[in-house]
């Protein structure tokens, strides 16, 4: 059997648990909506204003990238609870006896928060689109794109630090310890334009900076310029790379 | 060498032997096991929690590697290829393998295709299992609703969906009522009986041992202290109790019966004679033999073997019982 028809067995049996208790997806999604409806509108208000970094009328265009990368960061960053729980409950270590890939096992979890981050983009963006977004159709799409790198990368390595952590008590504490300044680093409520260069150049050494400016800047309508390029570069590379840490901790015996 | 199939041992271990740190400190929790066990045997570990059975067994099932040794599992050597290991085997573990919010037989359906079996087998094995441990009716029902016995049938039914010739046992009882553990014990048993799967267990119990095991290895600190069958375990060790009530002088008969041939001790408390003798069956029929001839006024008789926990006190200096506490 191929890796993939194994990573979709994988998918198919967690994809139905999911479904099976889909609050947590649901309540993921309240968050954003929060920011949406209590801190888009000053927005609005402030790029009226003129402030550098976020054009006057683009404020939901600047605004919701942001809150895809904080759905992420909450969502497929915290997926690795669900494998604590599988080792916990035996269900993992009844999977690594058979002789399915090693690789398949993660896969087929990281599709799953995949599929689910890119279902509540979409209801974030159609909501989004009640409060005011506008932007073009490619632009939209390519937001598609981004979600699904984020979620590949996260949900990898949440997986593989699950195995690694296995106990909740240490793990949710880390991982919002590591979510918290990853998200305002990123710059996801108002431009890093205004940073003062100390926090402009820490800011640059993380990864959703890039994320976020390059989905922002497709919003705009700039679909090939270098700062969605930069963006797309960063998304990717930080995907294959947690792929790549996350498989070798799925390969690992001794555990 | 040997030319006959059966003889080839299904489990070869060799020096197995697994540390790892804690805190800095180094656990030797296997060290330096040697064990065959021959295909369609009932094998058992017995020993008390942290004798390191549970470490051997996941070497065995590839989920550990061990520091030093080696080992072949089914024809297999767990270092060098333990996906064909993974083919070859079952495995439940202690824990089990459920999850609370699955059903019954969509696991099972998913764990035949995990083994690269086609779907509409699958489904018609699932199916199997379940009418062959007791779940028919179950199939559809969520995990966390079924009872302790239904839940371990499960899990044991998913380490078997690929009809492995080696299934391995974790704690098979752990946790469940009397009525629950004997079903158990007869569906292992006919495991074996009607397939011929060779089933490797661990347990700290002692009645499931010996109910149960054609052979056991006695473990403890990590390493295997004894084996046998259970009553070779039994007879080796301490010998049978033999207690004889007389009506008249228990001297003069303990005095007669001191000659007993296999003979380790021998004891008067009031009108009870006590003695233990290698091969106690043997030994009654000369008791009574030499009783009648030396005229002696025998009341009542009751031979009685040592429980494996005595041997287990014999062996370690410590009962098994006491251990499990």
């Amino acid at each position: 059997m191929s890796v993939i028809s194994e990573s979709l067995l994988i998918f198919t049996r967690q994809m139905r648990l999911s479904l099976r208790s889909p609050a947590w997806p649901v309540i993921g999604l309240f968050q954003p909506a929060l920011y949406l409806a209590f801190l888009g509108p000053l927005l609005v208000r402030v790029a009226g204003a003129g402030v550098d970094g976020l054009p006057a009328g683009a404020a939901w265009r600047f605004f919701v990238p942001g809150l895809l990368i904080q759905l992420g960061l909450f969502g497929p960053l915290f997926a690795g609870l669900s494998i604590i729980a599988d080792l916990r409950s035996g269900v993992f270590e009844r999977m690594r006896v058979t002789p399915v890939s090693r690789f398949a096992l993660l896969a087929g979890r990281v599709m799953r928060d995949t599929v689910v981050l890119l279902a509540q983009t979409a209801v974030l963006l159609a909501v989004a689109y009640g409060f005011g977004l506008r932007a073009p159709l490619p632009g939209l799409l390519l937001m598609f794109v981004f979600v699904a790198a984020i979620a590949i990368g996260l949900s990898a390595l949440s997986h593989g630090l699950g195995l690694l952590v296995r106990s909740e008590e240490s793990f949710t504490p880390l991982l919002n310890a590591a979510a918290v300044p990853l998200l305002l680093l990123s710059g996801i409520l108002l431009p890093m334009t205004l940073a003062p260069r100390w926090l402009d150049v820490v800011s640059r050494l993380t990864p959703f900076r890039y994320v976020v400016d390059g989905m922002r800047t497709a919003l705009y309508g700039d679909y090939t310029g270098s700062v969605v390029m930069a963006g797309a570069a960063v998304a990717v590379a930080t995907a294959a790379v947690c792929l790549l840490l996350g498989a070798r901790l799925f390969a690992r015996r001794n555990t | 060498m040997t030319t006959s199939g059966a003889a080839v041992p299904i489990i070869q271990a060799t020096g197995l032997t697994h540390t790892f740190t804690v805190g800095g400190r180094t656990v030797e929790a296997v060290r330096g096991v040697d064990f065959e066990v021959r295909p369609g045997e009932i094998i058992g570990f017995l020993g008390p929690n942290g004798a390191g059975k549970t470490t051997t067994l996941r070497i065995l099932t590839t989920l550990l590697k061990p520091t030093a040794g080696r080992a072949t599992v089914v024809g297999v050597d767990v270092n060098a290829d333990p996906a064909g290991v993974r083919r070859r085997i079952g495995y439940v573990a202690q824990s089990g393998g459920t999850d609370g919010n699955c059903r019954v037989a969509e696991e099972l359906i998913l764990q035949a295709r995990l083994y690269g079996i086609a779907r509409h087998d699958a489904v018609r094995r699932a199916a199997d299992l379940c009418d062959r441990l007791d779940l028919t009716g179950l199939a559809d029902r969520p995990m966390k609703t079924l009872s302790g016995g239904q839940r371990r049938r499960t899990d044991i039914a998913l380490g078997l969906v690929h009809q492995p010739s080696l299934v391995f046992l974790d704690e098979p009882s752990v946790g469940l009522d009397p009525q629950s553990r004997s079903d158990l014990w007869a569906h292992i048993r006919r495991l074996r009986d009607e397939l011929g799967t060779t089933v490797f267990l661990t347990t700290h119990y002692l009645d499931e041992a010996d109910a149960l095991c054609d052979r056991i290895l006695v473990m403890n600190h990590g390493r295997v202290i004894a084996e046998g069958t259970p009553d070779a375990l039994k007879r080796r060790i301490s010998g049978d109790v033999i207690s004889l009530t007389l009506g008249g002088d228990a001297d003069r008969a303990k005095a007669v019966l001191a000659e007993c041939p296999g003979l380790d001790e021998i004891a008067v408390s009031g009108q009870t004679v006590r003695l233990t003798a290698e091969g106690g069956e043997r030994a009654l029929v000369w008791l009574l033999r030499t009783a009648d001839r030396a005229d002696l006024d025998l009341r009542s008789v009751n031979i009685a073997r040592p429980t494996l926990d005595d041997v287990f006190l014999a062996l370690t200096g410590s009962s098994l019982s006491e251990n499990d506490s």
